[in-house]
């Protein structure tokens, strides 16, 4: 059919099933915009920034496993979604993200709200496009759904000239792709898959390391079964929590930086390290040279890039990570259970030493209580998105999470202000549950005009604020690494964190005790409408364990013994 | 990463299209990799062009150039040399003098010629392997150059 570039965006969302649209107009995309009116087919959510958009479609999507998409203009529009794009292509979130451009006769000119969009995305997208026919642009999307859903996922930006959107051509969205120089390897090699049993059943001290891309591959069923049925520890990534459930006896806990003590020291001991989707970030692994230094490495992961890319692995298997378990699950009958019982002794003996856990001895309430009551009073029944910062990682060490795509937070990239709207998207993607925004007094700041989208939206995001009137992250390790020279972290000059909700129709509290905290957060959920939680925390609260930057895993400071 | 720098020839096979080499020299400085040479051309009667890339790197830096090249949406293969023909051309400028006869013979000795002679000046051309064209333009110092160009390496498995 005969119809203009903007109408062929609309028709190639719709055909894709795209129901939630995150996204800011201007010039160079009304047309779009224009045809975004005219239509019942999906909801568009203005957000209040650009960036926010970004966050939204990424928290809808992480939470769906849907493909997200945002809209955005040219010029400041674009780069104002820039760190989103960044965030995205970080923590592998599939995206489409649609900019307008200034028209063709104008690129190159520097028009007004002109700038370079897919030269700056080019170095944060999986892949990018400047449509500059829009008989082109079937395919184009066609593409860019696919290329960003498949293989490793992430994010794709397609830059669509305003001519181009208001040029009519012929537009059939049942064309086949043939993408011949894209074609991800999601079979693993069955010779590799046959070694890497063995070696598993020949180990002694065998460790699972989880990663994000099981989350992406949906394939955590399939890993629970492999774990059970082997009967062998593992470890997470931060990006890989609720793979297995918290009250599974055969997770230890996460590892790295701030993974826990037994975690650490299992990986520090183990004899054969089994990674799934997990890409040996430095966060994860501290100095390389001493990380699980007496062990063989089996590394699944689809992207072959990130296959000894820092850690050589003696048995590396290309593949989707759902296939790789799949077949290897139909290998295990030799792998018996019981041959690793010493080693699971070994693992809790390391964790009765040194649990994951923290003191109660302030007159102010510890930051990682209000997390653990969360979880004690809404468990499954809530979605989480953190911030960046000391609450980030205390969420994801004591949050009892029990499924994939519980958790959303910004791994790789460590964006603040991500929290927020990623948790309007993910309210936006499963409304039946509560969706829950841990964040710090420092991060809520950076994208807090989203107060306006989750009430315009009837989007009811629960903000909790740990305040510790402090960019506490930074503070922390000013304490330790820079003798307590707490340079321009200091955030004792404040908003009234209440008042600041109020005046958007949201709601506020300012909470200082457990019960306190215990009637606002029912009280939150019983309003429904979006609200900030302010708990007053302990402020010189450190995250531990900690593994110094660089350090080995095994050399962690603890959290100091109280005296009984 | 203390392993040695090794010199290493890529060639890569690209979709001919827009900004395909921006996406290319982006992921080399991006990540911190070298180019000593590059160069391109189409492919005869099909979509794609062939890049030649000269670089260096320890073998594990080598293994991830291959790897994210290869992850570029519009490459459709990434060779990594090991037993290669290879060659570069030069063209160097001289000024005339009683010494064409020597620059001729030297020229010949590496695979060229004198192309143009003008009022003033020649022009030579040579092609052969890069380590030989090093050699050459080492040589021809002594006959005052006054313009050297180098087309950068082009390669083939043998
Ligand atoms: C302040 C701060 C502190 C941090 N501290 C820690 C810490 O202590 N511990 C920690 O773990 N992290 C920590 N992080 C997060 C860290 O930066 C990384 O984001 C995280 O470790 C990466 O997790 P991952 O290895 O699971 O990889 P991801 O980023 O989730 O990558 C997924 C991997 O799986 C692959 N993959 C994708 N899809 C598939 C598929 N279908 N099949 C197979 N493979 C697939 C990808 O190619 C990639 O290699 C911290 C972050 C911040 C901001
Ligand atoms: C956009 C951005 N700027 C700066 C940083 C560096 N940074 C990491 S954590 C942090 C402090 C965050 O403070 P807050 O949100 O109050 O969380 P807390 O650590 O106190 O829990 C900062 C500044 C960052 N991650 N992101
Ligand atoms: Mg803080």
């Amino acid at each position: 059919m005969q119809i203009s570039g903007s109408q062929m965006v609309i028709e190639a969302l719709i055909a894709e099933d795209v129901t939630t649209v995150f996204g800011y107009p201007g010039g160079a995309i009304m047309n779009v915009y224009d045809e975004i009116y005219k239509q019942n087919d999906f909801k568009h959510i203005l957000t209040r920034h650009e960036q926010a958009a970004i966050h939204a479609a990424e928290g809808y999507s992480r939470a769906s496993g849907k493909v997200g998409v945002a809209m955005i203009t040219s010029g400041p529009g674009f780069t104002n979604a820039v760190t989103g794009l960044a965030d995205a292509y970080m923590d592998s979130i599939p995206l489409v993200v649609i900019s307008g451009q200034v028209p063709m006769s104008l690129i190159g000119t520097d028009a007004f709200q002109e700038i370079d969009a897919v030269g700056i995305s080019r170095s944060c997208t999986k892949h990018n496009y400047l449509v500059t026919d829009a008989k082109d642009l079937a395919r184009i999307l066609k593409e860019a759904f696919h290329i960003a859903a498949t293989g490793r996922p992430g994010p794709v930006h397609i830059d669509i000239p305003k001519d181009v959107t208001a040029q009519i051509a012929e537009f059939d969205y049942s064309l086949k792709l043939s993408l011949e120089t894209y074609k991800p390897h999601i079979k693993g090699n069955p010779r590799q898959i046959k070694k890497a049993i063995e070696a598993i059943a020949k180990a002694k001290r065998p460790l699972f390391y989880l990663g994000g891309g099981i989350i992406n591959a949906n394939a955590s069923d399939e890993v629970r079964d492999f774990v059970h049925r082997t009967g062998i520890p593992a470890v997470e990534t931060f990006m890989a929590r609720g793979t297995l459930s918290h009250d599974d006896s055969l997770l230890i806990s996460m590892l790295g930086m701030h993974g826990s003590y037994a975690a650490n020291m299992a990986m520090s001991e183990t004899d054969l390290v089994i990674g799934l989707g997990a890409r040996f970030d430095d966060r994860v692994t501290g100095k390389i040279s001493e990380f699980a230094k007496n062990a063989d490495v089996i590394h699944v992961d689809i992207d072959p890039a990130s296959i000894s890319k820092l850690i050589n692995a003696d048995y590396p298997i290309v593949g989707d990570v759902k296939n790789v378990v799949n077949d290897m699950l139909k290998l295990s009958s030799d792998i018996d259970s019981a041959k690793y019982k010493p080693w699971r002794e070994t693992i809790s003996n390391f964790d009765n030493l040194h649990p994951l856990t923290y003191h109660e001895d302030t007159d102010r309430l510890k930051p990682q209580w209000v997390i653990e009551r969360v979880g004690e009073l809404l468990g499954d029944d809530a979605n989480i998105s953190t911030d960046v910062g000391q609450h980030q990682m205390w969420t994801a060490q004591f949050y009892p999470f029990s499924r994939p795509r519980q958790f959303m937070s910004s791994g790789g990239l460590g964006t603040m202000g991500y929290g927020f709207p990623a948790a309007i998207g993910v309210k936006a993607a499963s409304p039946e549950k509560i969706s829950i925004n841990f964040t710090g007094d420092g991060s809520i700041l950076m994208n807090c005009q989203e107060l306006m989208t989750a009430v315009e939206q009837k989007l009811p995001v629960i903000n909790i604020i740990l305040n510790n009137n402090f960019l506490g992250m930074v503070r922390q390790w000013q304490t330790l690494f820079y003798d307590k020279r707490h340079s321009e972290t200091d955030l004792s000059v404040q908003p009234d964190f209440v008042k600041l909700s109020e005046a958007f129709g949201g709601i506020g509290y300012r909470v200082k005790t457990k019960e306190e905290f215990d009637a606002a957060l029912k009280d939150a959920i019983d309003k429904n409408i979006v609200a900030f939680i302010e708990v007053i925390v302990e402020r010189m609260e450190n995250v531990m364990p900690m593994v110094p930057a660089g350090g080995s895993l095994f050399n962690m400071m603890l959290l100091q013994k109280k005296e009984k | 990463m203390t392993e040695s720098n090794e010199r290493r020839v890529v060639s890569v096979i690209v979709v001919n299209e827009a900004s395909v080499l921006s996406r290319i020299t982006d992921l080399f400085s991006g990540r911190g990799y070298n180019i000593t040479s590059l160069t391109v051309a189409p492919i005869p009667d099909s979509k794609y062009s062939r890049l030649t890339i000269v670089t260096s790197g320890s073998v594990r830096v080598i293994e991830q150039i291959t790897k994210q090249l290869h992850k570029l949406i519009p490459i459709l293969r990434v060779y990594e040399h090991a037993d290669l023909v290879e060659k570069e051309m030069a063209l160097v400028k001289f000024p005339i003098s009683d010494n064409i006869t020597d620059i001729n013979t030297l020229c010949e000795a590496y695979n060229g010629k004198i192309v143009n002679v003008g009022e003033n000046v020649i022009i030579a051309m040579v092609a052969d392997e890069p380590k030989r064209i090093e050699n050459f333009l080492k040589i021809i110092t002594r006959y005052n150059p006054k313009e050297i160009v180098r087309s950068g390496a082009v390669a083939l498995e043998r």
